[in-house]
């Protein structure tokens, strides 16, 4: 392709935009907005887990101090998009819709109070008679009932039954317990109706245009009419990508009392009421000959979903292309079960499936006495072996070079328990991982003002990862100028259509945005200047000289046939050293290298922030996170911070993050591919293989906690 | 939460005034009483707050160290008294919380801080400790984190402190103001087991305060250790932990102290064990000994089985420590 960005890679690229706004407090995030006459919602949740609301006894809440009303579905005002859908078809959750209960803790009433303090001690005096009827939480009790939510979702090629007739067999089950999104912002929104067809929301949200047009469905208005704010979003993980049951009680509760509602999520409210990655089961047949050439791979999995929602990660889909293989099946089913729906995670599906493949592609390594690496690279795809395209760019054995050169792979043994430090066992593992690169369409205005500062704006959200950094870096790139010089505006549902902040799309979809935006822009600029024009002009002077306010230009951004050409993928190769404590089974990482082969590299910084944070999410996944239901209740048992376990600093080892940095220019003009979910995706395997190799055990249930080690 | 009073009595009298009363509750740090009335276990309508008190100091007596029950957890663990007579202690406070909580945190207040049982915070779940006659929810639910020693049918809870842990190894004694003056109670005798009832944590009386500990001197201070077990490295609950304190000259183990922490409703001395290592040699063998003595009428319940395995490795993995034979 002619038509990219240079190749210079000179710099480390600018620091964050919004760094200084971060760390002294004054980036605002929704639930820091104070409107004018703003009352507060607090939400009452059912105590049962199944069954319907006999009586809800509001009196005393309704009578107590500050108290503006108590809705529920006994008094909700009527959500048109709700009546309009039709009841056979599943969905998400109607809130205050019906009397039905369909998962514990599922929002049965919300207080409106002139404060947050009465809103919360009212909501504890509202109590509620329910008819409570049997309920089932489990997924292994319920694991006959799994179903495919869709044809797609089962997968065959080759011969099924080929993995039995290899030479070396594994075949094992692996259980991936459910996971929280709880990113350090509670989820939060302020609800105003600035008209009765009229709605202005400052909300958390991945995708300020999503949210934007479903307010607007389910309140039957205009799109237009509806305006969302999400200037900053303190991290969101997959959990704000769609409209939540709560962000309709803030616009029911505002409506309602005709003040501007704000209702922020508890932090018990965050493991019930924004999704979660589903407990799955799965199970992986693999056989390969001697000389470690994959045979056949059968990969199954069945995860939780809700009885009102259907959803499926597809955790097996992984198994179709990570390696080359003749004969590959793969199923992803779901188990509906009296719960709240889940949703995407980081890394979804792969980051789940590659716990179960790249286990089991260890399993195999030891059974033939084969280096893992070796295993890996004896199998590797030159081409996609699912569809048989070529790929877009895929450097991966560079990276497992770099990362073996980095953890100091020669050290490893491969025979297990082997080695000691300390009196600790030492052990190495690897995993790699693999995330769809795909292109979103995306509108984007660039705009030089008449003192030389260039605004770009589009309606993306940045929910941590540094977006607005990463689009200047493309943008004082192209532009040849300073990055100080460039405001990248998002958030905002006023500004040009973009793709929601999900599935490591956006550096890629937004960043050629940019890129042509720029580059038409510099364009117009050489026209106004004519023949003889420098490479770098003034653009304040040119503006001046030419008695121009501006200078503006509209790029219109999306994938072309490259999608047909190609199979595009992002990719990453976890190396993890563990320590474990023979006698306390106590596990401590002594370091972690992650590598990514995700084209180029446009903003150093950002990026090595984005691999670190995915592979300490990751680590929280191998070492202590699971969401755990007493079954007896229904109910989550550990939604806190004290219970429910994320890493902190202490558990978290140096880790060193590496690129390939080989552009792709195949699937866009930057060169560049996502990075949010393979920094995560894998992990898991590499921790529980680096695990194994120090001690001899395999943990195929996560998290590997001490007491699964003794 | 509900709506409360606060007050801030001058003087130690008035605060021993002011508790009499029913619905009041004492506030030091806060760190625990605020989340159990944020989360409706406890819902006091006066809370008394006694931060000002002249109870911070850390001073040697004849024949210890005093420490105040309003010295934050954080500035014992760095004490140099502490540091160079009761190390354990300091480790012990270290392995507890995090540095922010442990700013917060009293001595007094860790001492009365309540079980972290899931059940017992959960108010829609069954709880003898916060809701007598209620049932246990634990001893047939998710009880990991639960006792394997003095448990009862009415609780199986486990006192989360590591603080504790320490102090009970240590022979520490509580002093206790009251309305008659002052007590002094061994501090293996302050909290008690749950028998009957489980919502009785120890024996200090409603209208009693805690004025502050006192360790006497030992021979301990260059043989000791504080071994946690938990899920992650820091900010974690023990699974279980283990307080090792040995007094070793000429090769021979003269003394021996052993409590452990994450087993039962209160620091969990091991007497027998103790016992066991006197007179002999500090060897991994007879560790491993005084471990398995220890475990005697250890009882598991479905999700806790671990600890009577991981409970005997860390016993002797302390004692590893302690006595340098690592
Ligand atoms: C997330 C988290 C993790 C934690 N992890 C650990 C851990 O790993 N290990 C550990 O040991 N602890 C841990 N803690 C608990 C912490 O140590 C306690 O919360 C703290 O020690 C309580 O002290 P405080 O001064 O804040 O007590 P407060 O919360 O003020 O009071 C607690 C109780 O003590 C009573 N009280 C306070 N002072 C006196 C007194 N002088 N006389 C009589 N009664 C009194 C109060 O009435 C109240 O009932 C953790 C706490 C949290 C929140």
């Amino acid at each position: 392709m002619e038509d990219k960005i240079s190749n210079k890679n000179s710099s480390k690229g600018p620091s964050r935009v919004d760094g200084r706004l971060k760390v002294t407090g004054a980036a605002k995030y929704s639930a820091e907005y104070a409107l004018p006459g703003m009352a507060y919602g607090v939400l009452v949740g059912s105590t049962i887990t199944k069954g319907t609301i006999t009586s809800i006894d509001t009196k005393k809440a309704e009578t107590a101090p500050g108290v503006l009303a108590v809705i529920s579905h006994f008094n909700c005002p009527k959500v048109p998009g709700y009546d309009s859908a039709d009841p056979a078809v599943k969905g998400p959750l109607k809130i205050f819709h019906d009397n039905k209960i369909v998962y514990n803790g599922q929002p049965i009433a919300v207080v409106v109070a002139d404060s947050f303090e009465r809103a919360l001690f009212a909501a504890a005096l509202v109590k509620a008679e329910y008819n409570a009827e049997k309920h089932h939480t489990n997924l292994k009790d319920n694991l006959t009932k799994a179903v495919a939510p869709h044809d797609d979702a089962v997968y065959s090629r080759g011969m099924p039954e080929a993995w039995k007739t290899a030479a070396v067999t594994v075949e094992q089950e692996y259980i991936l317990p459910s996971e929280v999104h709880h990113p350090m912002e509670l989820h939060a929104i302020i609800a105003r109706w600035d008209a009765a067809d009229k709605i202005s929301v400052w909300d958390k949200t991945q995708g300020v245009k999503d949210t934007q047009s479903n307010i607007a469905k389910l309140f039957g208005i205009p799109v237009d009419n509806v305006q969302v704010h999400s200037k900053f979003v303190g991290g969101a993980f997959g959990s704000a990508l769609q409209v939540w049951p709560h962000e309709v009680a803030a616009i029911i509760g505002a409506k309602v009392v005709k003040r501007p509602v704000k209702l922020v999520l508890s932090r018990a409210d965050m493991a019930t009421s924004v999704g979660y990655r589903p407990h799955t089961w799965q199970k992986i047949a693999i056989g390969a000959s001697a000389d470690g050439k994959l045979v056949g791979v059968v990969h199954e999995a069945a995860g939780q979903t809700s009885t009102f929602e259907d959803f499926a990660e597809g955790p097996s889909d992984v198994s179709r292309q990570l390696y080359a293989c003749p004969n590959v099946s793969t199923s992803n089913k779901m188990v509906s079960l009296d719960i709240g729906s889940p949703t995407w995670m980081r890394g979804p599906g792969p980051a789940t499936g590659t716990f179960a493949l790249e286990s089991a592609m260890d399993e195999l390594s030891y059974k033939l006495n084969i280096d893992p690496i070796e295993l890996r690279l004896r199998n590797y795809a030159e081409t996609d072996p699912e569809s048989g395209k070529p790929f877009s760019g895929k450097n991966l054995k560079d990276a497992y070079r770099l990362g073996a050169d980095n953890i100091g792979w020669s050290d490893r043994s491969q025979t297990p328990g082997s080695v000691t430090k300390d009196g600790w066992l030492v052990g190495y593992g690897i995993s790699g991982g693999v995330f769809g690169a795909d292109r979103e369409p995306v509108t984007l205005t660039a705009t030089m003002m008449a003192d030389g500062k260039l605004v770009l704006q589009t309606a993306v959200s940045d929910i941590g990862p540094g977006t607005a950094t990463a689009m200047v870096a493309v943008a004082a790139e192209t532009m040849d100028m300073p990055a100080d010089k460039i405001r990248f505006d998002l958030g905002d549902s006023a500004f040009p259509a973009a793709p929601q902040q999900g599935g490591s799309t956006i550096t890629s979809s937004v960043g050629s945005a940019v890129y042509m935006a720029c580059r038409d822009l510099k364009e117009k600029f050489q026209q106004l200047i004519g023949n003889g024009g420098t490479d770098k002009p003034d653009y304040a002077k040119v503006l001046k000289q030419h008695n121009l306010q501006r200078l503006q230009v509209t790029a219109d951004s999306k994938a072309g046939k490259e999608v047909d050409t190609y199979a595009m993928y992002s990719w990453s190769v976890h190396f993890v050293k563990v320590l474990v404590n023979p006698a306390t089974g106590v596990v401590k990482l002594d370091k972690v290298t992650c590598v990514a082969d995700n084209g180029r590299i446009i903003s150093p910084k950002t990026a090595r922030s984005q691999i670190i944070g995915g592979a300490i999410m990751g680590i929280g996944m191998a070492l202590m996170e699971e969401a755990v239901i007493d079954d007896r209740y229904g109910r989550v048992i550990n939604s806190n911070f004290a219970d429910y376990h994320v890493p902190v600093n202490a558990d978290i080892p140096q880790i060193e993050a590496l690129f390939v940095n080989k552009p792709d220019y195949n699937i866009n003009p930057i060169g560049a591919k996502g990075m949010g979910e393979i920094s995560l995706i894998g992990m898991a395997a590499a921790v529980a293989n680096a695990v194994y190799n120090a001690t001899g055990k395999r943990v195929r249930d996560l998290p590997i906690t001490p007491d699964k080690l003794i | 939460m509900k709506q409360f009073q606060y007050i801030r009595p001058a003087t130690q009298q008035n605060v021993l005034d002011a508790i009499t009363k029913s619905g009041t509750k004492i506030i030091a740090g806060g760190t625990n009483l605020v989340d159990l009335m944020k989360r409706g276990v406890t819902a006091p309508d006066k809370l008394v707050d006694i931060n000002h008190l002249p109870l911070k100091g850390i001073t040697p007596t004849k024949s210890g160290l005093h420490i105040g029950a309003l010295a934050l957890n954080s500035v014992v663990s760095e004490n140099a008294l502490v540091l160079q007579k009761h190390p354990l202690l300091s480790l012990a406070l270290k392995a507890g919380a995090s540095p922010q909580l442990r700013n917060m945190a009293t001595v007094g207040g860790n001492m009365m801080q309540r079980t972290r049982c899931t059940y017992f915070y959960d108010t829609t779940m069954p709880c003898n400790k916060r809701e007598p006659g209620t049932g246990c929810g634990a001893m047939e639910g998710y009880n990991r984190m639960h006792a394997i020693f003095g448990a009862s049918q009415q609780c199986i809870a486990v006192h989360p402190s590591d603080m504790c842990v320490g102090l009970a190894a240590l022979d520490a004694v509580v002093i206790i103001a009251g309305k008659k003056g002052e007590r002094r109670i061994p501090f293996v005798d302050f909290h008690r087991l749950p028998e009957d009832h489980p919502e009785t944590d120890n024996h200090l009386a409603k209208d009693e305060l805690i004025v502050g500990v006192e360790i006497p001197d030992n021979n301990f201070a260059k043989n000791s250790y504080y071994l946690k077990v938990r899920d992650r490295q820091s900010y974690a609950f023990a699974l279980v932990s283990v307080a090792a304190a040995l007094d070793i000259s000429g090769g021979l183990i003269k003394q021996a102290r052993l409590a452990m922490g994450g087993v039962a409703h209160k620091p969990w001395r091991l007497y027998d064990a103790e016992k066991s290592l006197v007179g002999k040699a500090p060897t991994e063998e007879n560790f491993k000994v005084a471990a398995q003595i220890a475990m005697q009428g250890a009882k598991a319940y479905e999700y806790n089985a671990f600890k009577l395995k991981l409970a005997p490795a860390s016993i002797s993995e302390a004692l590893k420590h302690a006595a340098g034979v690592v």
